[in-house]
């Protein structure tokens, strides 16, 4: 698909090596939350460990949402959250509606987080995390007709908001240098 | 290339997200109806992944090994008196053991005993979790030609730890005893009384639907009943443990948090299909 860059400004011919690099960038979040989410399954032997994948799906849609929106566009996060239910043994569909409800909530509150600062946005994503494990943990129960125990929830919850710095400093470090397509 | 004005395009981009969590009830709704597809596309994924990960187990078991190591040498007096204090014991136990082996081959002599035929087993190794957050499994990485199929025993070196319910061509997926879904006829060994035990995804799983006026004994040992003709009996699976709230438990004798290397038995047993293939089969389709 050509499109015609529409934006002001002088900038260099746009040959195939600049438009690789755009591309790159472009797909930097996408491609790293599936690396990331692929690194969660491999036998590390944490306890415990299968609780990473949720949380490290839910810290990265966060994080791209607020900050590379048309990078990580709901299609992508629709197919991050199909993998995410197959690689996570979830029903299918649970991973997919909670990315995009979280991805839904991350664009609406766009602009009042992005005039505060990382603590806002942590805190925030706080309240999202427990909210999105909560809504695994009942899309889970409904779809297996299984009474589920909280903790795995309630740990995934957890797991995601001790995460999510550790993630944001390089993301952050990221938003501004490698996935920067303005950079290309 | 379709050219849409700037504010059908910018209704089209606030549609996209409604539209597309719409989608995943209806992706919820196909699971449910079809739980086949779910478990082909995990297969098939299992089967790519499967190699990277085995060939990420051997650099991550090398930095496991180090670790284990260095920790090992920083309390090895000690490791070593309890080591020979066991020893001690097992001797005993050792001896007893071959009287007691001695004695039961000269009493089935007597009792022109036929022998229970020996089954044949394939040795694989776990590369993944394949449970998730809310489900106890492990995936197998297996040879292209493995033979494996659905119900199929699998057994660590110091017990039963669950069955297989999935099979792709190069993964096999092995649903824990501690799982939600498990369910096994098991016997308890003094008493010979049979129950059922009942995964509950924590650590030890339930016995439950024992017959009345008998009581599992703390330390008890398990192991699995004939009954149904699902397992072979008198596989070990672990001793009675009551909990706190006074639920008989089962700590289970195989190590199912940290399993490396799994047997698969082929016991022919076709009594009941493992849990989670009682999905509809492919010819009905």
């Amino acid at each position: 698909m050509a499109t015609i860059d529409r934006r002001p400004g002088i900038r260099p011919r746009a040959s195939l090596g600049r438009r690789l690099d755009v591309m790159a960038r472009v797909g930097f979040p996408a491609c790293t939350t599936v690396l990331l989410m692929l690194l969660t399954q491999a036998p590390l032997d944490i306890p415990e460990q299968a609780a990473l994948l949720p949380a490290v799906a839910l810290c990265c849609v966060w994080f791209w949402s607020l900050f590379r929106p048309g990078n990580l566009p709901p299609p992508v996060v629709f197919l991050i959250g199909l993998f995410m239910d197959l690689l996570g043994y979830l029903p299918l569909g649970v991973g997919i509606f909670t990315l995009l409800a979280v991805q839904a909530a991350a664009l609406g509150m766009r602009r009042p987080l992005s005039r505060r600062g990382f603590f806002w946005i942590w805190g925030v994503f706080a309240a999202v995390a427990a909210g999105a494990a909560l809504l695994i943990w009942l899309l889970t129960m409904l779809l297996t007709f299984h009474l589920l125990a909280p903790y795995p929830a309630i740990f995934v919850a957890a797991l995601s908001i001790a995460l999510f710095p550790l993630l944001a400093v390089p993301f952050a470090v990221a938003h501004r240098s490698v996935a920067d397509p303005d950079r290309a | 290339m379709l050219r849409l004005s700037i504010q059908a395009r910018q209704a089209l981009a606030r549609l996209t997200l409604p539209v597309l969590i719409v989608a995943s009830f209806g992706i919820m709704l196909l699971g449910k109806a079809d739980t086949l597809i779910a478990e082909r596309a995990r297969i098939a994924l299992g089967d790519g992944l499967a190699p990277i990960f085995a060939v990420l187990a051997s650099p991550l078991g090398h930095i496991r090994a180090t670790i284990g190591e260095t920790a090992a040498l920083w309390d090895m007096r000690e490791e070593n008196a309890r080591l020979r204090d066991e020893n001690e014991k097992l001797r005993r136990w050792q001896s007893i053991a071959l009287a007691l082996d001695a004695e039961n081959r000269r009493l089935k002599a007597s009792l022109n005993w036929i022998p229970d035929p020996g089954a044949s087993f394939v040795t694989a190794r776990v590369v993944a979790d394949a449970g998730g957050v809310y489900a106890r499994a492990v995936l197998l990485s297996v040879g292209p030609n493995h033979g494996i199929r659905k119900g199929e025993i699998a057994v660590d070196e110091r017990g039963l730890i669950g069955r297989i319910t999935e099979v792709g061509s190069r993964t096999a997926r092995v649903l824990l005893i501690t799982d939600l879904n498990s369910r096994i006829p098991v016997m308890m060994e003094t008493s010979r009384a049979h129950a059922i035990l009942v995964g509950t995804n924590g650590p030890r799983p339930r016995l439950q639907y024992w017959p009345e006026g008998i009581l599992p004994q703390e330390g008890e040992r398990i192991v699995t009943s004939a009954e149904a003709n699902a397992f072979p009996a008198n596989l070990p699976i672990g001793t009675v443990h009551y909990s706190a709230s006074g639920a008989a438990e089962v700590e289970p004798a195989a190590m199912l948090q940290k399993l490396e290397v799994v047997r698969i038995f082929d016991y022919g047993q076709t009594g009941v299909t493992a849990p989670e293939s009682i999905s509809p089969t492919p010819g009905r389709h």
